[in-house]
């Protein structure tokens, strides 16, 4: 059997010659800005200094110094509760603002109530924080808001306050990418069956209960599978909108794995200790990655057939 | 749901609830109008009052109490940004390295796309693994860094172009689309007797269209709002500045000013005391506004194609 293979596979490669000119060159490029960088790993076990001929090799050194340093365990901290917390409300506030949507009976203004709420994923994480900046600021809206209502007194200077930090970056997430996330569900709505909303309604149930008890089940499945992901991705905490609103008196709780890679690595030249913390996240990324894909597959597998 | 529970029930009691769920109906449909209001103007509400910032004196807008509208209406903060000689190169650098990505972006990623959309390929399923694989192993910024260090990227403009022109989600979403086309296409090709590459080119290409601007969005969007290629390997050339980078660095201060509880009447005193025109807040105001505007002009259109993409992604992904 494998002779036969072996015997089909140089015919077919000849007749396939140009597909495979045509592989190369993305091939190379693949392996030279995706999988070369890889050996650069080799950081995580040295001693690494740029421009020495040979670099003196430490083991995991710099791996025990991470998991038993007091600053690690602050960024996974924050790491963690930035990601939960991102997690949560984004999946609350897109679930429910694709069932709104979806109960707009007029075509005309879904479509550009739709436009509006994508506007912000299209702007850059500096102008949204630039954005943000002046809604949150001394005299932006929030504060004149919060005064006029009489909830406090002077004006709050929000991002210079370490307790707001992390629900300031968990709405800014929201506020971003909330219109875009209703794309999936509103999709996932078009394939539910006209016939269950039509005997419902015969029923005498009200477009509350009809939401309630047949658009949100009907999408159950698309939500389990899109959580099971993002749970994988949960050491990304991202680090843009960190970065970019963080200052000296929020960098506590501001400073995620990513944010303390380029403080690490690029600001303070420890290169040999930001790749370990790197390697570290993409190691746990992928085993929560694969891991999520296979318990998503089932779950697919369970609900979609 | 409940399909049967109902059938034996009295016509009143049907009547009855009919009119109570009418009246639920109005609630519910008041509600939903409330809280499109409430997302239309969260949304839209902070960009309109840095807009109305950047429109107004740029002192002026030190006493705050700008909403919706400038109190002081003036061009001069668009005046000064379009004639300072870093932004007009930060507005170039970024226009270019947009224009580039893209069209290279588009070329490389349809023809891999192409590749993996032709199942009888002997390497099919080899390929679509290592592409796939992209985008869950990263070696991490630093090894990236010490790479792009090899190849001679620093502080030159290919850093914004060679290394972002492949993106696996961008091929597995054009190969699912050409996947989609009819097989006759390719076959009628291959029997006028042409090859791989000129399918792909003359055949395949233009009916992608649809595809393709949806890609071509992603691309230069990520491109036009790119800050950290520049703050990473490019921030010590002014002439290799990029937009979102310079509205970056007005940004940090901004917010490292927050950190002292004197900063807005520190930032006014210095305005008083230097220059008449220029505060940091319309600065970087108008700035915002320059570095969202031309996207804010494009994507709309291109709704309808977008919107089908996302989905292909995420059945495919």
């Amino acid at each position: 059997m494998q002779t036969q293979t072996r015997r089909k596979l140089l015919p077919t490669m000849i007749r396939q010659r140009e597909l495979i000119f045509m592989s190369i060159p993305i091939v190379v490029y693949v392996f030279i800005f995706s999988y070369l960088p890889l050996r650069g790993w080799e950081m995580a076990f040295q001693h690494f200094r740029p421009g020495r001929a040979e670099q003196e090799w430490v083991g995991l050194q710099h791996f025990r110094f991470l998991f038993t340093d007091a600053g690690f365990f602050r960024i996974m901290r924050n790491t963690l509760a930035m990601s939960f917390i991102n997690l949560v409300l984004g999946f609350a506030c897109s679930i429910f603002l694709a069932l709104m949507i979806n109960e707009i009976r007029k075509k005309a203004v879904k479509r550009v109530v739709q436009t509006i709420s994508y506007l912000p994923h299209f702007l850059s994480w500096v102008v949204a924080c630039s954005l943000i900046a002046n809604f949150l600021a001394g005299d932006g809206i929030l504060n004149v808001l919060m005064m006029r209502l009489g909830i406090i007194d002077q004006p709050n200077i929000f991002l210079a306050n370490p307790d707001y930090f992390w629900w300031i970056v968990g709405w800014s997430n929201v506020w971003k990418s909330v219109g875009w996330n209703t794309i999936i569900y509103l999709a996932a709505i078009t394939a539910i069956d006209p016939e269950l909303y039509e005997s419902a309604e015969l029923d005498g149930a009200g477009r509350f209960a009809r939401m309630w008890h047949i658009t949100l089940p009907g999408i159950k499945s698309t939500i389990l599978v899109l959580v099971i992901m993002n749970i994988g991705w949960i050491l990304n905490a991202g680090f843009e909108v960190q970065w970019l609103l963080h200052n000296g008196l929020t960098i506590d709780v501001a400073e995620t794995i990513d944010v303390f890679v380029i403080r690490w690595g690029i600001n303070m030249r420890n290169y040999s200790l930001a790749t370990a913390l790197g390697m570290f996240k993409t190691v746990v990324s992928i085993v929560l990655i694969v891991g999520a894909n296979q318990l998503s597959k089932r779950f697919a597998q369970e609900s979609l057939v | 749901m409940n399909a049967n529970e109902n059938t034996s029930g009295k016509t009143v009691s049907i009547r009855r609830k009919r009119i109570s769920t009418k009246a639920a109906d109005r609630i519910f449909v008041a509600f939903n109008i409330i809280f499109m209001t409430f997302i239309v103007t969260v949304m839209l509400y902070p960009f309109a009052n840095t807009l109305a910032i950047s429109f107004n004196n740029a002192t002026d807008s030190l006493k705050g109490g700008i909403y919706l509208w400038p109190r002081i209406f003036t061009t001069d903060n668009y005046k000064n940004i379009f004639e300072n000689p870093l932004l007009l190169i930060a507005f170039r650098n970024s226009v270019l390295r947009t224009v580039l990505s893209t069209i290279g972006g588009l070329f490389v990623c349809s023809m891999a796309g192409y590749i993996l959309s032709r199942r009888e390929f002997i390497f099919n399923k080899a390929l679509t693994i290592y592409f796939l694989l992209t985008m869950y192993v990263s070696a991490g910024l630093i090894p990236t860094f010490f790479l792009y260090r090899d190849l001679g990227l620093f502080n030159n403009f290919a850093v914004y172009v060679v290394p972002g022109l492949f993106g696996a989600f961008n091929v597995i979403v054009i190969r699912t689309y050409i996947q989609g086309l009819p097989d006759s296409l390719v076959e009628a090709a291959r029997i006028d007797g042409a090859g791989e590459f000129r399918t792909y080119i003359q055949i395949v290409l233009p009916v992608c269209k649809p595809v393709l601007a949806t890609v071509g969005l992603w691309i230069a969007v990520g491109n036009w709002n790119d800050w950290f290629t520049t703050l990473i390997y490019a921030s010590t050339r002014d002439n290799l500045t990029t937009l979102q980078y310079e509205l970056m660095k007005v940004l940090s201060t901004a917010i490292a000013q927050m950190s002292s509880r004197q900063a807005a009447f520190m930032a006014g005193q210095a305005a008083a005391g230097g220059f008449q025109n220029i505060t940091p807040i319309a600065i970087r105001s108008t700035i915002t506004i320059i570095a969202a505007v031309p996207i804010l002009c494009v994507y709309p259109f291109l709704q309808k194609y977008f919107v089908k993409g996302v989905h292909v992604g995420s059945v495919k992904g």
